[in-house]
């Protein structure tokens, strides 16, 4: 028997997970498959300890050991002709193994083939910049900081990319609240009032499908509005843009000789 | 009554118009409202638009100012992030009063689809707001009817310089 969900409250969770879904895999190719990648990870098993390489959509992807990460990025710009650091970023598997993964996505433009260099580093460990590589290094870096709350040593400017420099947290880690955690849901208030007026302003209304007729303060019932915080009315308002009387030197409409045009003219 | 006897109290009997220096000022002050140049998201594209040539903001007597020193309306227009809100307020503090707000779009009236731990919930959380502006985004002809109801509202206000604190949320 599935468990019981409650179904009155079925539009404040926008996802609904299938219990039997299984993610489809995207077939592993060998690497003697592809003479330039077989070439290119012979240069690289010749320095460095190269724990699995595969082909998947025709990329190469290779796992490495965290700390050869400078060295084998240099020798696959110098050696390899991969002159492109297209995208940096890691993945959060801290609940599973207390792991991240980190990609290297490189681009060779002169051969035309792509590669991503993978590796694993615990949640606590130093990884080591590899700026000195790739100069699109930099942002990415501080991204995966930003987002994640890895540390980088020996990049030129550790500093948020993203949130502001006062944030607390770090946002794409799976353990952080898409609502945001408490200093996230106080942040503008925070900075701009300070802490004592959090009473005055009140929390964030997040429920997105939350309607209240009787709630003057945040809702206004189209064709019944009454002034900001008053009680609700059932009779009908009437909104026109100007005052009956018209006023003074500005044009006012008359509707009664206007007309609806059915084709542009 | 007579040729010569005009009725000077009937309607351009005299080039005179009687009017109070509430009705005198606000309708000088709704005529020539000067909205702030900002634009945050893509509502800033429509409010772009509402102010170029064939939507035409200027027949109003709205001229869009780059300084906030200058302008009386802030058109919140767009998605306002927590990084951003302080940078918002304070242009609000730096305009001078009387001021007014129009949030144009859902973003700005309440975070909008996203309902996420990197956007304010609304920007009345922030700036108390005058007239919240339907729509994602809103059409540009909708933006010149919030401030045609704007213009009504500020006619039916006091001129007095003594203004009632705007009540925030």
């Amino acid at each position: 028997m599935r468990p019981y969900s409650d179904k009155q409250n079925v539009q404040k969770k926008p996802y609904y997970s299938d219990r039997y879904f299984v993610a489809p895999q995207i077939p592993k190719e060998a690497v003697e498959s592809d003479a330039v990648f077989a070439q290119d990870l012979a240069i690289l098993q010749a320095k460095f300890e190269i724990k699995e390489a595969y082909i998947q959509r025709g990329q190469l992807v290779v796992y490495i050991d965290a700390r050869d990460n400078v060295a084998l990025l240099q020798t696959l710009k110098d050696e390899c002709a991969y002159n492109i650091l297209s995208e940096h970023s890691a993945i959060d598997w801290l609940a599973k193994s207390n792991e991240f993964e980190l990609f290297y996505q490189l681009l060779s433009t002169s051969k035309r083939k792509r590669l991503r260099v993978k590796c694993f580093i615990h949640e606590k460990e130093v990884l080591q910049s590899v700026y000195g590589v790739y100069k699109s290094a930099d942002w990415a870096e501080r991204e995966m900081y930003d987002m994640f709350g890895i540390a980088i040593s020996g990049h030129p400017y550790m500093k948020r990319l993203l949130m502001p420099d006062d944030w607390f947290g770090h946002p794409l880690l799976k353990t952080y609240p898409l609502h945001g955690d408490e200093a996230a849901r106080w942040y503008e208030i925070d900075k701009i009032f300070g802490k004592e007026y959090r009473d005055i302003i009140g929390p964030e209304e997040r429920d997105s499908a939350r309607v209240d007729e009787n709630d003057t303060y945040r809702f206004a019932r189209l064709g019944h509005e009454v002034p900001f915080g008053a009680e609700p009315s059932r009779e009908k308002t009437f909104h026109d843009y100007q005052e009956e009387s018209g006023v003074t030197i500005v044009k006012s409409l008359k509707k009664s000789e206007s007309k609806i045009v059915k084709e542009r003219p | 009554m007579a040729q010569h006897k005009i009725n000077y109290l009937q309607e351009a009997g005299l080039p005179v118009a009687l009017t109070t220096v509430d009705k005198l000022v606000q309708w000088g002050r709704s005529n020539s409202l000067w909205p702030l140049t900002y634009g945050l998201a893509c509502c800033a594209i429509e409010m772009m638009a509402t102010g170029a040539s064939r939507y035409d903001f200027d027949r109003f007597g709205t001229i869009f100012r780059a300084s906030p020193r200058q302008s009386d309306v802030l058109i919140i227009a767009g998605t306002l992030t927590k990084k951003h809100a302080p940078f918002m307020r304070r242009l609000y503090d730096q305009m001078p009063d009387p001021k007014w707000v129009i949030s144009m779009g859902s973003c700005a009236n309440t975070g909008g689809m996203f309902n996420t731990y990197a956007t304010v919930q609304g920007a009345d959380r922030i700036v108390p707001v005058d007239i919240y502006l339907p729509g994602c985004a809103p059409r540009p002809e909708t933006l010149q009817y919030a401030l045609m109801l704007l213009q009504k509202k500020i006619r039916s206000e006091k001129a007095s310089r003594k203004l009632a604190p705007k009540r925030l949320v």
